[in-house]
This record gives structure tokens, sequence and C-alpha cells, in this order.
């Protein structure tokens, strides 16, 4: 009776994982050799890391594979992380990172967790003590698991070693599919050592991981009823755009339909800022129009985006006139946030092909009138002053401007987290795809300078500019380091307002402008980053910045411009935390 | 049983998942994260081989649970989550009650107790009976309160354990997501 019962439930239920043709084997190999070669099966070129301990079977592997893997020796795991996300969002798929146990473990948490709430494919790699001192508090314990368990997409303990071809395949599997995120194995340090006969197998399947949904055409259809009905629609996009690779399609729709698109932060460079469709940047410092406008649209298209509490400002008013249509991967987004009239779970490129055939060829001159007004007012009420040269330093507006206009808008832009931020990705003028890398979610502190680094490293033939604040270049700067190692021609642009400006910013709008703790000694930067032999210049008068800019930009190394910038100048519009999108601030 | 606050509601999360170390802290840290505390949990295995079932009992938001029951199904391990009202599910507690043995001495009232309750001694030893009962939360407080004259060394109830009315299959629900998934 129960044999019976189990023969039926086994096929009721196919197996746990569909795996695909073997792709290597290699017979009485170690787990850390097999760590390696299942790497190289992934096709990954590089990986990002610092050794210790309970990994140097693995790095023992490494140096055997040397010419065919390239392992970046970054100054903290933080590092590691970062780089291995600013790699995953220019070469669109999973970075590689590496560190030992206990705290070379917890040295990645922040970028894990920012690679999770962003929706960075990253696999992380770390070594465990010995399977027989799990649970004794033994030299460089972390319980690695439970502690990067609620900021992972899924983390796995492999303590054999023949475990560890599945389960790297099921890493990259996981980390790139459907909404991607971090993944973390942990290796304990006898399945390095153990001996296998070592067979690798590509992840095509997990029985309980529904990835992607297939295009629901009966959503597709009311949405584009609803579309084609509107009188003001608007589109927002965000990251999931570029995740899918939709920037065609958005484009294709927002042209045939007439509709005006907005990006969050990290949808930013999906849509050329000069097509006449795009009408700016969401959010509590983006654009006028697109914020103010959302509250009278009629149709608001959402794809790609998860509606952020800094995009949506105060919920209960937020586009409550408006039917809201959301194509997103993630089903927990679905009316997580903002309630939905028709929900299309799906690839936002796999939706958007489906959706337009269906949209009628419309135009909303009025419509789009609207959005040129409040520019209008916009460039009046903040731009002419962001770019006027009242003050004796420049503003970072101006700064970001000029390298804009002299880059054309077709570097990769990657920012720390700050006014400087905010700053970069309001005035560059995003004219390349995959162009903008920064922390969005998170807002970490120190992701632009490893995130840069990896980024460069993806894609050695694009300019990469790492705009950063003096604060957040001080969490991270020991990176500076890998770019002198390796030689990684990064351009690093300083923005110097001796303050932990945005703190300063809300300390001064919120707090009756009682700095508390926000400014910064600064050390001698480019002392500094001579010190790691990279060419440094700084720049202390308006005079002297297109000249600086134009050194940077035609160094064939990398290269860092220290700017000293008007210490109090301040980020505007502005919705204040808790505000409605409606009420954002110009001044 | 917990009161419901506001507009709360009490509901029964039943989660099909892998059998897997971890499973158990990724769910429960769902609810951690949303401060919503876990009034009665139950793991178990199921009639599939392989797959558990963990039954939650939360209390939370009309609004809210949704939200909460897709982000527990987003677990790369697992199947499939479902929450239901009292009134979708068939649902019972089981409870122990330890009391000394000399309380039986003497008098029928235990016993009475014991009958009119519809519950059972499982065990009898020189120094205590073990009495069981099977039941909604309110059966068994009941039955604890009457008994508690008495003398009751020890009480302890089992998480709910729940079976909900609808009748399609897990395997249904799991086909159905296939066909309209991609992988
Ligand atoms: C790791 C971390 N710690 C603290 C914060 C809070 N925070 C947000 S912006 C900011 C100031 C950043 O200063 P700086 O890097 O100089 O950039 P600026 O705003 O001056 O351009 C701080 C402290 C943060 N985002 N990340
Ligand atoms: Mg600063």
């Amino acid at each position: 009776m129960l044999l019976q019962q189990e023969a039926e439930t086994s096929t009721a239920f196919h197996t746990q994982t569909l795996m695909g043709e073997c792709v290597i084997a290699k017979k009485g190999i170690s787990g850390a050799e097999a760590v390696v070669l299942s790497l190289l099966a992934e096709g990954v070129e590089c990986v990002f890391g610092y050794p210790g301990g309970a990994i140097m079977p693995v790095y023992d592997a490494l140096y055997d594979y040397r010419d065919r893997l390239q392992h970046f020796l970054v100054r903290h795991e933080q590092g590691a992380a970062h780089a291995a996300q600013g790699y995953a969002r220019v070469q669109r798929r999973a970075g590689v990172c590496m560190a030992t146990s206990g705290p070379g473990a917890t040295n990645l948490i922040t970028g894990i967790a920012d690679a999770m709430i962003d929706s960075t494919p990253i696999v992380c790699i770390t070594g465990q003590v010995g399977k027989h001192l799990l649970g004794t508090d033994a030299f460089q314990e972390t319980d690695v698991i439970g502690i990067s368990m609620p900021i992972t997409k899924w983390n796995y303990q492999v303590t054999r070693a023949e475990e560890i071809p599945e389960a790297i395949a099921k890493a990259f599997y996981i980390a790139q599919s459907g909404r991607p995120g971090p993944v973390l194995i942990d290796i304990t340090k006898n399945a390095q050592t153990e001996i296998f006969d070592f067979q690798y197998r590509k992840c095509l399947k997990i029985r309980s991981y529904f990835p992607k949904r297939k295009v629901d055409i009966d959503a597709i259809q009311r949405a584009a009823e609803l579309i084609n009905r509107a009188e003001r629609p608007f589109m927002l996009i965000g990251q999931g755009v570029i995740l899918s690779g939709a920037q065609d399609d958005v484009k294709e729709m927002a042209e045939k339909a007439g509709i005006p698109v907005a990006s969050t932060l990290l949808g930013l460079s999906a849509m050329s800022v000069h097509h006449p469709q795009y009408v700016g940047y969401l959010g509590m410092h983006g654009n006028y129009g697109p914020n103010v406008l959302t509250n009278q649209c009629d149709v608001l298209i959402a794809i790609g985006m998860r509606f952020d509490d800094r995009v949506t400002g105060r919920l209960d008013s937020y586009a409550k006139q408006a039917k809201v249509i959301h194509i997103e991967i993630d089903p927990a987004e679905i009316d997580k946030n903002v309630k939905t009239e028709v929900a299309i779970v799906a690839d936002a490129k796999e939706a958007l092909q489906a959706l337009l055939p269906l949209l009628e060829i419309k135009r909303y001159p009025e419509w789009m009138a609207k959005f040129k007004e409040c520019d209008a007012i916009e460039r009046e009420k903040v731009i002419l002053k962001d770019f006027a040269p009242t003050t004796p330093l420049p503003k970072m507006a101006e700064v970001i401007h000029m390298l804009s206009q002299k880059t054309k808008g077709k570097a990769i832009i990657a920012t720390d987290v700050g006014q400087h931020q905010m700053m970069a990705t309001r005035y560059y003028q995003f004219d390349e795809p995959y162009s903008n890398i920064t922390s969005g979610g998170l807002g970490t502190m120190g992701f632009c300078l490893p995130a840069a680094i990896g980024a460069k490293i993806g894609k050695p033939n694009r300019e990469v500019i790492a705009i950063i604040g003096d604060g957040g270049f001080q969490m991270t700067i020991q990176e500076l380091g890998v770019i002198m190692q390796y030689n990684i021609p990064v351009k690093i642009m300083v923005l110097n307002n001796n303050f932990l400006g945005m703190v300063r910013q809300w300390q001064q709008l919120f707090f009756d402008r009682r700095y508390s703790s926000v400014d910064m000694q600064n050390p001698d930067f480019v002392k500094l980053a001579e010190a790691y032999r990279i060419p440094a210049r700084r720049v202390e008068t308006r005079e002297q910045l297109s000249d600086a800019l134009d050194e940077m930009l035609h160094s064939q190394s990398a290269f860092f411009l220290e700017v000293m910038v008007e210490k109090e100048d301040n980020v505007f519009p502005m919705v204040p935390a808790g505000a409605a999108v409606a009420e954002i601030r110009l001044e | 049983m917990q009161a419901l606050e506001g507009n709360q509601q009490r509901y029964t999360i039943s989660i099909f998942t892998e059998d897997k170390v971890g499973l158990l802290s990724r769910i429960t840290g769902i609810f951690t994260r949303r401060k919503i505390n876990v009034d009665s949990l139950t793991v178990s295995e199921t009639e599939n081989k392989g797959i558990s079932r963990f039954t939650v009992v939360i209390r939370t938001l009309p609004e809210r649970i949704g939200v909460i029951v897709r982000q527990i199904e987003k677990q790369v391990e697992v199947l499939k989550a479902f929450y239901y009202t009292d009134e979708q599910i068939v649902y019972q507690e089981l409870a122990l009650y330890k009391m000394p043995t000399e309380a039986f001495a003497g008098s029928q009232a235990v016993e009475k107790i014991i009958r009119d309750n519809y519950a059972r001694v499982i065990t009898i030893e020189p120094e205590f009976i073990v009495i069981e009962k099977t039941g909604h939360e309110e059966e068994t407080t009941k039955l604890f309160n009457e008994l508690k004259p008495y003398g009751v060394l020890s009480f302890v109830r089992s998480g709910r354990i729940a079976i909900a009315k609808p009748m399609k299959l897990l395997k249904v629900h799991l086909e159905e997501l296939e066909n309209i998934s991609e992988f």
C-alpha cells in the first residue's frame, strides 16, 4: 500500500531539479577544483574576492586556472560584492564574488543586501569551517546562511563535494532567471578538499520555482483597451525594462501610442533623455512634471518597477485618479504598494511585444504640453539656478552638465549616494542604454567605486565614470588599490562639498539647520590617489573645470579628479519624505 | 486565543515546500520582518513524498494577507502557499493535560469533566495521568479551565493543523502554474 502510494506521488511530482546535458566532466578532482570548473562551465571570466583560511583550497585551485579565470583581489569584501554588481549590471549576467568564512562573509553582507533590493544577479561563494566543526563556535565560524537568508534570493550550504556542481548550477539559474537577485553558496572546507568525480550540468528548471509567466493575452487585451481609451496615459519605466532588454519596445510603444514616458532612478538610460516622448525622472528628487502629473494622468502604465516609496511619496495620495496597469515579472510586487486595474505578470519585453500590435496610433498634444509647461517651471525655478555661476565654487549641477556635454551622454555613470547622486542622475543626459549604475533601493554609500571597477572590467570599451561624494568615497576608498594593481582605467570624480551633503540638506530643511555630525575634515584626496599611482588633479575654481574634465576624459589610464563644489547647495525639486508627489517643492 | 485588533482577521496559511533545511527560518523571517506574531506553526510531511506542509496561523489585515502570502510563495523552495479564513478550513488542535493521579481519587468530578468534554485518558501512572483532547482552541481552553481547580501539572497544545475545504489538489494547482510559466 505504502509502495503504491509512493509510486503515485513520484509520477505526480517530477524531480526537484531538471538538469541539462553534462557539459564538463573530470574524474577524481577536489571540491575546490570543482568550484572553479563549475564557474568556467557557467561562462564566468572573472571573480572578485578575498582569500582566507576557510576558502584556501578554492584559491589554490584558482591558481591552476589563473589564465582562464581572472581573480581580482579587492581590498575589502564589500568591494567584491559591489564590483560583482557593477559587472552584472553592464554584462547583463551574474557577477561572482568570493570570501572566506566569518568576517570575510559578513563583509559581503552590505553588497548582498544591495543586490537583493536592486534585483542584481550575483553569485557569492563563501568558505565555511569543516562540517564537523559546524555549530561549535569554531575559529571564523559564522552562521552565514542564517545571516544572509533574508537578503538572498536563495542560499545553500554545501557540506559534501558531490553537491558542488548542482548547487552552483542552481545558483546561476536562480540568480539570473525571473527577477534577478543575489544567491550565496557556503562551502565547508571538507567539501572543498574531498575528491570526487565531477560532472557539470546546467540547471534548467526547479520544480518549486516559477521564474517567469507566459504573457496573459486576456490581461494584455484589457490593458490595450484601457490605453486606447485613455485621455492622459502615462508610462513609468523601471529597471525591469533594462533587465529584460525592452528599451526598443518601450520606445516603440511611446512613439506609436503617443504616451509620455518617465523613468525611475534605476530605469535611467533605458530611454534616451533626448527622445521627444521622454519627460523625465520620477521620485523624491526627480523632475517636476513627471511627479506632479502622476496625479493627473488617467491611465498609469508601470513597467518593470515596484512603486518604491521614493517614487510614490505618500501612497494614499498617489495616482488615485488613475487606472493602473502594472507590467512586472515578480507577482509579489502586484498590489504590494499600489492597487492595479490590470496586472500583467510577465517579462517586460514579452509583455510589450504582445501589447504593441493592439495599441492604436495616438497623439496627446495637450497632455504632452502639460509636461512642457512643468518643464518650463522647473527650468526657471530650479535648473537655471543650478547652472548659474553665482557661487564662488562650481555647483554640482554645473559639473555634471559639463561632463554630460563633453561625453555626449555616452558614458557609463556610476554614482554613490547623496546629493551628488541625485545631481548626477538629474543632469547627466543619458543617451545610451546600460549606462546608469547606482545603489537605488538600499542607498549604500561606498557602492560607487567598487561598482565602477566591476563595470569597467565588464565593459572595457566604454568610458566608466565614478561620481562620488567626499563622504561615500571614504567608505570604500581602499579599492583604489584594485585600480592600481590591475590598471583599470576608471575615471573617478569626487564632488567635494566637505559635507555629508544630503544629510546636511535634510538638517537644514527639517531640523532647523542644526548641523549634527555632517561636516567632514577630509584628507588630501589628490595625494591619496597619487599614493595609489593614479594621476590626479583638483579643481578649485570654476575656470579650471573644463580643462580638468578634458584631461580626465582624455586620460588612457585611470584618473582621479577632485572637484571642490559649493558647500551648501541643495537638491531640488524635492518630495519631502511622507509627502504626496503633488506636494513636490521647487525651493 | 489572541485577540483581533481593529480590522484584523485570523488567517491560516498552508505552505507547501521542498523538505529543505533553512526554509523554516526563511518563512518565519517573512513574518518577523513585518512584526507579525506567529500564533501557531506546525510543520509536517504531506501525502506527497519530499514535500512538507507548514500550517501557520497569524492575524493581519485583509488587505495585507495577499501580499504576505505572495512573499512566501516567492521563496524559491516554496511550491505554493494558500491562505484561508476559519470558515474555509476544517481545523484541529491537540492538547495534553498532565494531572496528579490523586485528583481522580475520592470523586467522580474529573472523570465527568473528561467525559463531558469528549477528552480521553491516554496514560495512567502512579503519580500522574495524561488526558488528551482534540478540538478547537476554545474547546481545549475550556477543558483546561475546568481541570484547573483539580491541579493541572502541565498543559501543552499543538499548533493548528488544517485541511482546506476546496477540493482542488495541490498537484492541479502546480500543473496550472507550470502551464502559465516559462523556465
Ligand atoms: C552606508 C551609509 N551610511 C549612511 C548613509 C546615510 N547618508 C545618505 S546620503 C549621506 C551623505 C553622503 O555624503 P557624501 O558622500 O559626501 O555625498 P553628498 O551628499 O555630499 O554629495 C549619508 C550619510 C547611507 N546612505 N549609507
Ligand atoms: Mg559630500
